[in-house]
C-alpha cells in the first residue's frame, strides 16, 4: 500500500515538474487555447540545432529562443503545422524533427526494430520446433547394458 | 555449419562494437546543411559599414563566393579572423561577411581595429538571413558557386588546416567548373 502511495506521488511530481518546465520559458501570449497547445506541442517536437539533445521548449540557447519566436510568429500568421515543420526542415534539415519522416534514409530507423523482433521470433520458433534428438541413439546398446550391469553387480 | 553458428553471436557483438567505436569519433555537430544545392535565400539589408546602402542576394552572384557568418560576441570569430584576412588575398574567391545578430557600432569597430577582409558585410541585426540559411551559431562559412547555388556549409572556425581539408578541393572544383563554362 505504502509503495503505491509513493508511486502515485512520484508520478504526480513528475508530471507537474514537466509542466513547470514547459511554462517557465513560455512568455508568449496566445489568443486562444488551441494555438497555445499547438505551440507547446511543436516546440517539443522540434529539436534545437545547437544543443542536440534538447527540444526547443527545453533549451535555453539563443538559437532555440530565436526559433521559438519564429514558431510563435508563424502560428500567429495562421500557418498550418505541416507548413511550420516544412519551414524548419527547409532551413535546418530533417535533423530538427524528433520524429523523422519515413524516407529511404530513415527506413532502418523506422523498420529496423520490427525486423529485428521478427528475426528474433523466427529464431525462437526454429529452436523450439527443432526435432528432438532420436532417443534410440542415446539409449545404450546391449553390450553397454551388460557392461553396466556387471559394474553395478561388482559392489 | 553447426560450429559456425556458435560464433555468430560473437561476430555480431564484434560488428556492433566496431560500429559503436566508429560512432565515438564522429562529430555530432557536423551536419549537412539543408541548403546545399539550393539557391542563396533572398534578402534586402544594409551593409554594416553603410546603413544607407542596401544589398541583396544579387550582389553576391557571379563569382565563387565565401559567405562568412560572424559577430563581435563570438570568440571563435576572433580566432578565425587572421585566416580570413589571408583568404581574402586569394583573387579566385570573393569573401563576404554576414554580421549576425550584432550591433552596428561594435561590428564597425571590430573591422577598424582588426582588418576588414570582406568585400562587404551584410548587417543582419535580427538574424533573418541567418535563419533562412539555417545558421545556428557563429562562425559559419558558406561556399556559393557562380550561379548563386550554395555548395557547402561549414560550421566552426576556419584555419589553415581546415581550409586545406574542407575548402581547397571544392574551390578548385568550382574554378574548373567555371572554366568549362558550366
Amino acid at each position: 500500500m505504502k509503495i503505491i502511495n509513493i508511486l502515485v506521488i512520484a508520478i504526480a511530481v513528475f508530471f507537474t515538474a514537466n509542466n513547470a518546465v514547459a511554462n517557465a520559458i513560455d512568455t508568449y501570449e496566445f489568443d486562444d487555447e488551441v494555438t497555445k497547445i499547438r505551440f507547446q506541442a511543436l516546440s517539443k517536437e522540434l529539436r534545437c540545432p545547437k544543443c542536440q539533445n534538447q527540444n526547443l521548449a527545453d533549451s535555453n540557447s539563443p538559437i532555440a529562443a530565436d526559433l521559438r519566436k519564429e514558431l510563435y510568429e508563424l502560428l500567429k500568421q495562421g500557418k498550418a503545422d505541416i507548413e511550420i515543420v516544412d519551414f524548419m526542415v527547409n532551413r535546418y534539415g530533417e535533423f530538427v524533427l524528433y520524429r523523422p519522416r519515413v524516407s529511404s534514409i530513415t527506413y532502418v530507423l523506422w523498420f529496423g526494430p520490427a525486423v529485428l523482433i521478427l528475426i528474433g521470433i523466427i529464431v525462437v520458433i526454429v529452436v523450439v520446433r527443432r526435432k528432438p534428438v532420436d532417443k534410440a541413439q542415446i539409449a545404450l546398446s546391449a553390450e553397454q547394458q551388460d557392461k553396466l550391469k556387471n559394474l553395478l553387480n561388482d559392489k | 555449419m553447426g560450429k559456425l553458428i556458435r560464433f555468430l553471436p560473437l561476430i555480431l557483438v564484434l560488428a556492433l562494437g566496431v560500429v559503436l567505436y566508429r560512432g565515438l569519433s564522429l562529430n555530432p555537430q557536423d551536419m549537412p546543411s539543408a541548403l546545399v544545392g539550393k539557391t542563396m535565400p533572398s534578402f534586402s539589408l544594409s551593409t554594416l559599414n553603410d546603413g544607407n546602402k542596401t544589398v541583396t542576394e544579387a550582389d553576391l552572384q557571379g563569382d565563387i563566393v565565401l559567405l562568412n557568418v560572424w559577430a563581435t560576441w563570438c570568440p571563435t570569430c576572433k580566432y578565425e579572423h587572421p585566416y580570413l584576412v589571408d583568404i581574402a588575398k586569394n583573387p579566385q574567391v570573393k569573401l563576404y561577411g554576414l554580421n549576425y545578430k550584432d550591433e552596428r557600432d561594435a561590428g564597425q569597430k571590430w573591422l577598424q581595429h582588426y582588418e576588414d577582409p570582406y568585400v562587404f558585410s551584410i548587417f543582419d541585426e535580427a538574424g533573418t538571413v541567418g535563419l533562412d540559411l539555417g545558421v545556428y551559431g557563429a562562425p559559419e562559412t558558406f561556399v556559393i558557386d557562380h550561379h548563386g547555388i550554395i555548395r557547402k556549409r561549414f560550421a566552426g572556425a576556419i584555419d589553415t588546416r581546415v581550409w586545406r581539408r574542407e575548402f581547397e578541393p571544392l574551390i578548385a572544383q568550382l574554378i574548373a567548373e567555371k572554366k568549362q563554362g558550366k
